[in-house]
């Protein structure tokens, strides 16, 4: 699970947004992982080539896409709940608190003014925190997952 | 204002439109009309273009002006305009972005109809595209009309309806002839001017006071007559409970609105991939965020060197805060350094308002030509090329916009922006959320959630006392007002989540399994984007 976090791996293909046009070498590669997955689903069915709706089902059901999303959502909930909550505490003590938040911290700046540049600060942490997750912990998966995908579903008509 | 002020601000002016209207010529040379160039400039921009482009979009001279303006005026209670602008960009980044850029091809409504019957629901989504944009289009045009016979020291009423004619008319060329191409090249010109402008500034006030943040303050807090209250939060909104809330429903429809903005959407659509679309609201966020933090050195340097009384004197809504700031750093009235300072101020926010408002017209003219006339065209008729849809549409909503703009003149602009970011977070917001993460979501759901949201805030909005029963509303002559708040998020937003949540548990039809399966396989790793 943490192979995807290694260094060596992460960057070199990653870091070319051009790398989503599909190389040749790549794109072979992927052709015989993709006929191999339509052979393993074509033998439970009558019909030897699935439809789209079919493929997309079954990648859904994938470990792998499960492993994804979970890390997804494993970072994305809890955060968004917890700086949404930040700032509603924010808003909500701004108005109903006056007092607390006029109490002096040094010189002229006050508990508001921290709260306010605080609330600047965690956006930008919040902001690195997460594009660095995103693309140690999940990037590369995706991707392998689009290119399956799209392979498997190459050809194939509605 | 002299002589010398308007005739620098117009040759900065009007450098800055033969600037665009030459880029807009360029780059839509040897150009093929198709839809992927028109609505998407092609898909390959980077994502620093777009990352600025997005910033370019999102700062409207409401926040250059009338942040800073509320900041010399009312102290930190404008401050809270400046945190609320930014922390939605969260919301975006982690819910909205890369799903929505896997998801859809031009619009809003591409992701909720990959999942719903098609027709309701593009008709919808459509519908309440083009309301937040007009309504966001409406509020940049009076600023526009006000700021510019403001600047050009011309009070009279022609001038300020000839301006909002103009700016109307240059937004449909803009759009008309460049699509999205030489719209994303006007925002990165205008972000590069406007950081650039706030950041010069930002380096004069701090100068000023030789880097001493606290005596800043302290002198901001002296001038402004209000003392050590100036510093803290109530100065605007601590009055009575119905101003309480009324901050508090602000706040909530500016965090939760920017996700539903049409044109913020549609920015994500003109990068190659998810990542690149992460990677420029990264890029955003950055200069989003220096953005705000120099309207409130701005905003307390302006209540400070030009003094809050002289700022009101000026204008009552605060909104020359900025270039009496800039007449005063560069040595004051009648000196060199000053009406140089003022005149590019002035130009930067009018830059400010063509490129803002041309944006808001390209992602609207998609919603009308991909959503709305996709999907409500009779099948009979000829089939028009959809990008000669877009092009009439946007010289419809230009001429719609130009009309309300004129009727609207008198209206305070800062209620306007945030009664479309109030429609947006109540009518987008939820059936974008919805179909991106709950899988038994439903083309009822979904057609409930926009209307649910949508008709309340509007509704709301009519019977508040923006519209009447107080003197500064829009009738004051008559009274039928119903609604305390004058932002109707707290209500409307919940509302629109509701309707959606009742719309999904009452339909009759069962949830499309497979179609949600393909919706999130294709939001999380791209497969089959376009």
């Amino acid at each position: 699970m943490e192979k995807e976090a290694g260094p060596q791996t992460a960057g070199v293909r990653l870091d070319d947004p051009w790398d989503d046009v599909p190389a040749p070498g790549r794109g072979d590669q992927d052709g015989t992982r993709g006929a191999a997955a339509l052979d393993a689903s074509g033998a439970a069915e009558p019909d030897p080539r699935p439809s789209a709706a079919d493929i997309y089902l079954e990648v859904h059901r994938s470990d792998a896409f499960r492993e994804v999303r979970r890390r997804y959502r494993r970072f994305v909930a809890p955060a968004a709940i917890a700086f949404l909550l930040w700032y509603l505490a924010y808003v909500v003590a701004a108005t109903t608190a006056p007092a607390l938040m006029a109490r002096p911290v040094a010189g002229a700046v006050n508990v508001a003014m921290v709260a306010g540049l605080g609330q600047f600060l965690t956006t930008f942490l919040l902001t690195w925190a997460y594009a660095r997750h995103a693309r140690l912990r999940r990037d590369r998966a995706a991707l392998d997952l689009r290119w399956d995908t799209q392979e498997m579903t190459r050809g194939i008509g509605r | 204002m002299t002589g010398d002020h308007q005739a620098l601000a117009l040759l900065l002016f009007s450098a800055f439109i033969a600037v665009t209207l030459f880029i807009t010529t360029w780059v839509s040379r040897n150009r093929q009309g198709s839809a992927e160039e028109f609505y998407a400039g092609g898909r390959l921009f980077s994502p620093m273009e777009n990352g600025f482009a997005i910033a370019g979009d999102y700062m409207s001279a409401a926040s250059f002006l009338g942040i800073s303006g509320l900041i010399a005026l009312f102290g930190y209670d404008g401050m809270l305009y400046s945190v609320g602008f930014l922390v939605a960009w969260l919301v975006v980044l982690l819910l909205v972005a890369e799903l929505v850029r896997n998801c859809g091809r031009f619009t809003l409504a591409d992701v909720v109809a990959a999942r719903m019957a098609e027709r309701p629901v593009r008709t919808a989504v459509g519908t309440s595209s083009v309301t937040v944009s007009v309504l966001y289009l409406v509020a940049q045009m009076v600023g526009a009309g006000s700021l510019v016979a403001l600047l050009l020291g011309g009070t009279s009423d022609a001038a300020r309806s000839w301006t909002v004619v103009g700016v109307g008319a240059l937004m449909v060329i803009y759009v008309s002839f460049g699509g999205m191409r030489a719209t994303t090249w006007i925002q990165i010109v205008k972000a590069v001017l406007l950081m650039a402008g706030a950041l010069a500034l930002t380096v004069l006030v701090l100068v000023h006071f030789h880097g001493n943040i606290n005596s800043l303050l302290n002198t901001a807090a002296e001038r402004s007559g209000h003392g050590k209250d100036f510093l803290a939060p109530g100065l605007r909104y601590g009055g009575d409970w119905t101003s309480r809330f009324d901050f508090i429903s602000l706040g909530v429809a500016l965090v939760l609105g920017t996700a539903g903005l049409p044109h913020i959407l549609s920015r994500f659509y003109t990068v190659p991939t998810a990542r690149a679309a992460r990677r420029s609201v990264v890029w955003s966020i950055g200069l989003i965020g220096s953005f705000y933090l120099m309207t409130i050195v701005l905003g307390f340097g302006a209540a400070a060197l030009v003094g809050s009384a002289e700022v009101r004197a000026s204008n009552a809504a605060g909104n020359t805060a900025i270039p009496l700031l800039a007449l005063d750093l560069g040595g004051g009235e009648g000196s060199t350094g000053g009406t140089i300072l003022f005149a590019v101020v002035a130009a930067i926010a009018f830059a400010t308002i063509l490129a803002v408002v041309a944006g808001i017209t390209l992602a609207s003219s998609a919603s009308v030509a991909h959503d709305l006339y996709a999907s409500l065209r009779r099948p009979g008729r000829k089939k028009r090329s959809e990008v000669a849809v877009a092009r009439t549409a946007a010289a419809g909503i230009g001429a719609v916009a130009i009309g309300l703009g004129l009727l609207a003149q008198d209206l305070n602009v800062a209620f306007l922006v945030g009664l479309a970011f109030a429609v947006a977070a109540s009518a987008n917001l939820p059936v974008l959320l919805y179909s991106l993460f709950w899988r038994n979501f439903t083309t009822r759901g979904a057609v409930w959630a926009v209307y649910g949201g949508l008709v309340p805030a509007v509704v709301l909005v009519l019977v508040s006392p923006v519209v009447s029963g107080s003197p500064t509303s829009l009738f004051p002559g008559v009274d039928f007002q119903l609604f305390p708040l004058e932002n109707p998020g707290l209500v409307s937003i919940p509302l629109g989540f509701l309707a959606g949540w009742i719309g999904t548990v009452i339909s009759p039809e069962p949830p499309d399994e497979a179609k949600h399966a393909e919706a999130e396989v294709r939001a999380l790793t791209g497969a089959g984007a376009a």
